[in-house]
Order: C-alpha cells, then structure tokens, then sequence
C-alpha cells in the first residue's frame, strides 16, 4: 500500500510543464492500479457470487412464494411456509431427533477421540504399535459414506453378524434399524463410529504441541496423572475440543447421505431429521417453498454455531 | 480517490458477472451448421442393459435419420430422476427423457413435458400398436416402452422342504405355505415386505400387488381416493395377518428393495414378489437356487383376471424443446415393431408395442413364463400418472407401519390414508 501510496504522489512541479498525453497515460495507470486488485480477486468473488449468493438468494426468495418452480406463477406469500414449517409435527420431530443425533454424536465423538487420542499419544507403546494402531483407528473415516451404510446395515441386520453374535452369547436377536425404539441409537452409533477416528487424529495433533515442561514442572509439584489431566491436558486442548465440537455439530447437523442410506428416515418417523425432511418436502413432494422455509431455518440455526465458531477463532 | 476505485471495482464486478451470465446463460439449441440436429436424451436405461447395446441403438437411429444426432445423457435412476425434476423447474429438460409412470403427473403439471397426443396427431402416427399410454386429462405425456412385471418368485426346494406340494394361488393357500416355510426353523421365513421410507415402492410393489392380484381397486373411477373399500380392507388385513403369523422378514420396516432380492438370492425367504429384471441378477448371485414365477395369489374363490403390477421404462419429449417433430422420430424408432422388441430383449421386459414380440430363445425360460402371466393377466398399476405418487406411497406406508407395529387399528390407518391422499388427489 506504501509503495501505491508513492507512486501516486508524483511531483507536480515536474509533471506541468509536460505534454498533454501526460495526464492521459497518468490515468490509465491509475485506472490500471486501481482495477487490479478487483481483477486478482474476480475468480473468487465471481464463484462465491455464483455458487454461494445466488444460490442461497434464490432459496431464501421461494421460502416466502407459493408453489415455486412446479408452477409458472408463484406468489408472494409472507411467512406463511415458516408457518407451515414451523406447526408441521414431522418436522418438530426432526427437530428433536437432529438434536438428539448431532448432540450424542459430537459428545461422543469428543471422548471417543480423546481416548484414542490419549492412547496413541502414551510413551507406553511404542512407535511402531503406535503407527499400527493409528491406521487401525483411522479406517472408519477413510470410507465413504455409502460403504459405511452398507456395512453396517449388513452387520446390523436381524441375519446379520451382530445379532449371530448377540444370538450365540444366549442373547436375543434384535432389528436394530427397524425397531422404532432403537433406530435412531444405533444410527447415531454408526455416525459416532464414522466420525471419531477425525476427532482422534485432530486431539492427537493438540496433545503433541502441548510442551513438555509444563507436565514436568506438574510433576514436580506433585500432581498425580489424573490431575495432570485435568489441569494441564484439558486447559491446553481447550481450544481444539471447543473448534471441534462447534464443527462436528454443525457437519452432523447436515448429515443425509448416511441417514438416508440406512433408515430413508424411518421406521416411524423416528430417524427423520431436518436434511432427510427437506429432502422429502423437494423431490418427493415437490412442495420446494416449504423446503425452501426448511433449509433457511436450517441455515440459520447453522449461522448461529458459525457465528459462534468465528467469534472463537478471533478470540484466539 | 476511494469512490472511484469503489466505482471502478463495482463495474469491474459487474462486467465479470455479466460475461459469466453469458457464459453460462448461453443457449445452444441443438442445430448445427449442416442443418442436423442433436437431440439430448436423458435415461437410466443404458447402465441397466448390457454394455454399449443401447449406443447401439441410437447409431441405428442416426444411420435412418442423417440429420438426427443422439446425445445420451445416461445415469442411474435416482440421479435422472432429480436431473429431470431439477431441469423441468428450470425449463431445461433434454429433448427425449426417459420417465416413470409416477413422474409423469407433476412434469405435465409444471408444462415440462409436451403433450404426445398432438406430436402423433403431427406424425400421423398409428396410435392402436401401443399396448397403453399414460395420460393426464386425456393427452399422451408417456408412452411405456418396456414393461417389467412383478410375479411372485418362489424358491421350490424351500417349498418342497416345507411339505408344500402346490404352489399357492390363493391367499389362504400362500398363508399355509408361508407358515410351513417359516416353520423349517434357521432364520428363514416365508416372506418379504420391504416398508423402508426412502423409496416407499413396496407399498405399489408387494402391498397393492394383493390388490390388484384380485381385480380390486384404491380408486374411484374419476380417480379419487377409494382407501375405505371392503377390498383394500381385506388386502392390509391380509397383509396384517402375514405380519401377525410371523412369516415376514425381520426387519421390514426399513427393508429396501435389495435386501429383500438379497434375501430370497440367498434362501432366507421362501417367497417375494419382484421385477423380472431381477431374473438375472438372482442367477448370477445363487446359481444353485432352484426358484420360479407364479401368478400372485388372489383373494379365495376369485376368478377374473389378474391385474399383475408392473414398472415402465417411459419416453416423453420435453416441452421446451425446439426439435419436438425429431424428438418423436426418436420415440417412433424406439416404438418400432423391430426396435421395441429387441429393446425389450436386451432388457429382460414385455414391449410397449402390442405387436412385438421379444425374442426368448436366448433368455431365461422364466422370461416365457412370465409372459405367459402377463398376457393371462392385465397389467396394474394405479399410481401410475398420479399426482406425488411417491408421497401417497410414503404416507400410506408411515400408516400401515402403525398398523403393523400395533399403534393403530387397520381401519384407522385407511381412514388416515384416506385423508391425506384426499389432499392431493
């Protein structure tokens, strides 16, 4: 900016007595620097304005029309499909059951990987037990989302290897994903078991920066390993298990493919969640205003956690 | 200083934005230079026939019509069908596409699709070979092509080991044999019904199959809701009755369509009704399984016809298209006496043309069976050409799951069903 700031200061009393091509050129160059930036920046702003705000725009713009895209004139409409939304019992339901899915799904994600974390970060074992356990631990994540669905909706088929096991332990067989009391259980199960190893691997970067000399000098103020823990290990993740939790709840929260892949939302209704609702609303029932009202409420309880996770980022 | 390079950044932005409008605005409607046209034609068929066989088909119609070139826009079915519901919002659809009788209703709604029965009246097209269209206020908007019918798959060693001698043709008789099958103990059971909610069609497929099986009706004859009658009544009692004998497959409430084919492959289920196109697959997985196709059996002491569901490859031509008149040159080929037969050949269906005949000696001797229950039979299918046809199965089925896991009575979901699809028919 200093450099800018020089070059377009030049001396008047040299640039009067020139030409009157002189100022032309002068502008040019102005005009020139002045554009510049806005060039450089143009492919950016370019796709966030196709891809992002005018995507986002047109979504927020049905959410308050009747009978968008299925008819040629929609109207205007107010609240209405908020309204609509807002007393629809289906999607009160999948309220709850998103919160329920994203909550025990990031709680769980913050203990499991901190465990595992904690596991691989020991001296107890060593290097090459370590790096053997850390590819074990990872494979969860490094499959898609429809291998994961797959598995395990084999394994957890009223014929499948869970309940062969359950069966030859003198247990009894159970419809995990049909019975509409433990559906939505063992769905979060499969998303907790997706997600950890992310968790693991992030808590295990943290634990690795955490100095040395801070568990020494605890040591020597003989603190025990569990008050370590508590007041070095934690305090010092802060940071790392806060930024997570915030992004696992807002990722979970958009989670449909895995739903979807294993449950469609069912049985009863009790695995519907906002994304598989809005889902139905467009392309089933092709009702896209009240799917439109639906993701904007969606979009604004996302906000809310970023708005959250940004103002957490600055105070860093 | 600041405002103008405000202003100059507002008009670089500007001009930025409006060349990639252009860009991607631009229209391109299919005419070249040397006059021939290309028409887009977006299906899920050609993953689903052998590889190339259907390429095939479109350089056939290029060799008959020079100036008509085919661009195939192929993918899976889910992923065409939000293709075409994406496209038919934003007017524009591929020339050609390939629809399900369930889409049809909605895309004429919205105008996306072209009314067939003028393009024929254009092409003085002989209307009387097509075996049915599908029509929406008396104008042609899909014309099937290929059918696929659902008989009952009935694996015989299961039979044969449960003491069942005959295969059953009644309700009662397909109860007795369910429960002897159920009965032989090690996980297997005597039927599937597939309930998952993210695509409900086992409410078309295995529900409303019992339905129809017995020449019964959902609709009144100006195609309004009918849940109530005595008909469909007895069907979902029926079907409550299988459910209550325990003689389904655990699990039937998030049941997709695969598992249940999985699971009568793999001799877990003695009985299930499913698409011919499966004949196949089935083979390929379980060699060893000894099964055949059976009319799906009717209430006791019913002899009329036998409605047989069915799914279909439909073609439509799409209203925003600027070459209708070539695009149902393509439908014409396709529609073919020769063509439809050897189309539905590869594809292991029953044509859509009255007077083809598909070529069995090369296929699976089931395949002739079949045909023999279709043409014995009529082919049923009611949610065809309805309005959010998946819907109406989604919330019949979130009803009959109640009614299934004991919450609701079956006269209450009928009545339920009954509202919410009042709503919408």
């Amino acid at each position: 900016m200093n450099s800018a700031k020089l070059d377009h200061a030049p001396p008047p009393a040299v640039a009067a007595p020139e030409t009157r091509a002189a100022p032309r050129g002068r502008a040019r160059r102005l005009w020139a620097r002045g554009t510049a930036p806005y060039a450089f920046l143009s492919p950016t702003m370019i796709l966030i304005f196709v891809l992002m705000i005018i995507p986002i725009a047109m979504v927020v713009s049905y959410s308050f029309k009747d009978n968008v895209i299925v008819q040629q004139n929609s109207v205007f409409v107010g609240f209405a499909n908020y309204t609509k939304v807002l007393t629809d019992p289906d999607f009160l339901a999948a309220l709850k059951n998103t919160f329920v899915f994203i909550t025990v799904s990031t709680v769980a994600h913050l203990i499991l990987g901190l465990g595992f974390a904690l596991m691989l970060n020991t001296p107890l074992l060593g290097n090459v037990t370590k790096a053997i356990f850390r590819i074990i631990y990872i494979l969860p994540w490094l499959f898609t989302v429809a291998v994961i669905a797959v598995i395990w909706r084999l394994m957890l088929d009223p014929s499948g290897v869970v309940n062969y096991l359950l069966t030859t332990l003198g247990g009894s067989s159970v419809d995990w994903l049909s019975d509409p009391g433990k559906a939505l259980w063992a769905l979060t199960f499969i998303n907790i078991w997706a997600g950890f190893p992310f968790f693991m691997i992030s808590i295990l970067a943290g634990l690795q920066g955490i100095p040395g000399d801070l568990y020494e000098a605890a040591s020597v103020d003989g603190a025990s390993p569990i008050r370590q823990f508590w007041n070095v290990t934690i305090p010092q993740l802060r940071p790392v298990l806060i930024s997570m939790a915030v992004l696992d709840l807002i990722w979970t929260s958009q989670q449909f493919a895995l739903i979807w892949m294993t449950t469609g939302g069912g049985p009863l209704n009790v695995t519907e969640m906002l994304s598989t609702y809005t889902y139905k609303q467009a392309f089933s029932s092709y009702e896209f205003a009240t799917a439109s009202a639906a993701a904007v409420i969606v979009l604004l309880l996302t906000m809310v956690l970023a708005v959250f996770y940004v103002r957490l980022q600055k105070e860093r | 200083m600041t405002r103008r390079r405000h202003l100059l950044g507002v008009i670089a932005v500007a001009a930025l934005v409006g060349t990639t409008g252009v860009a991607c605005g631009g229209s391109d409607d299919g005419a070249s230079a040397d006059g021939s046209v290309t028409l887009e034609f977006a299906q899920w068929w050609a993953p689903e026939l052998p590889a190339g066989s259907f390429d095939k088909l479109m350089t056939e119609f290029t060799a008959q019509n020079p100036n008509i070139k085919v661009k195939l826009l192929s993918g899976p079915y889910a992923s065409t069908k939000q293709q075409l519901v994406s496209g038919a919002a934003s007017k524009t659809l591929p020339d050609v596409v390939g629809l399900d009788g369930a889409w049809v209703n909605d895309f004429a709604k919205q105008g996306a699709i072209a009314d067939l029965s003028a393009l024929m009246k254009d092409a003085n097209y002989d209307e009387s070979q097509l075996a049915s269209q599908i029509q929406i206020q008396g104008k042609t908007y899909m014309i099937p092509i290929v059918n696929f019918v659902y008989p009952m798959f009935v694996n015989n060693d299961l039979l044969a080991k449960a003491g069942v001698t005959k295969p059953p043709s009644t309700r009662t008789e397909f109860l007795d044999a369910a429960k002897k099958i159920t009965a032989t103990g090690g996980n297997v059971k005597g039927w599937a019904l597939p309930l998952d909610t993210a695509v409900p069609n086992g409410i078309q497929n295995d529900v409303m199959s019992w339905l129809w099986a017995s020449g019964g009706t959902m609709l009144t004859k100006d195609g309004k809701p009918d849940l109530t009658n005595a008909q469909v009544k007895s069907t979902i009692e029926y079907v409550k009755s299988l459910n209550d004998a325990s003689v389904i497959a655990p699990g039937s409430l998030t049941m997709k369509e695969q598992d249940k084919v999985e699971k009568f492959t793999t001799g877990q289920v003695g009985m299930v009704i499913d698409s011919l196109a499966h004949i196949n697959l089935i083979k390929k997985n379980n060699p060893s399984l000894n099964f055949t196709v059976l009319p799906i059996p009717a209430e006791d002491g019913y002899t009329g016809k036998r409605g047989i569901p069915y799914a279909s490859w439909g073609i439509g031509v799409a209203d925003s298209s600027k070459h209708k008149a070539e695009a149902f040159k393509l439908v014409e080929f396709l529609m073919s006496k020769e063509k439809n037969a050897e189309l539905s050949t590869l594809a292991n269906g029953f044509p859509g043309n009255k007077t083809a005949v598909p070529d069995f000696s090369n296929s699976d001797p089931l395949f002739k069976t079949a045909f023999d229950i279709y043409q014995a039979g009529y082919p049923a299918n009611e949610f065809v050409g309805l309005p959010k046809a998946e819907d109406l199965m989604r919330s019949f089925d979130e009803q009959l799951q109640l009614t299934l896991t004991g919450k609701q009575s079956v006269d209450d979901t009928l009545s339920k069903a009954q509202e919410d699809w009042a709503s919408v028919l």
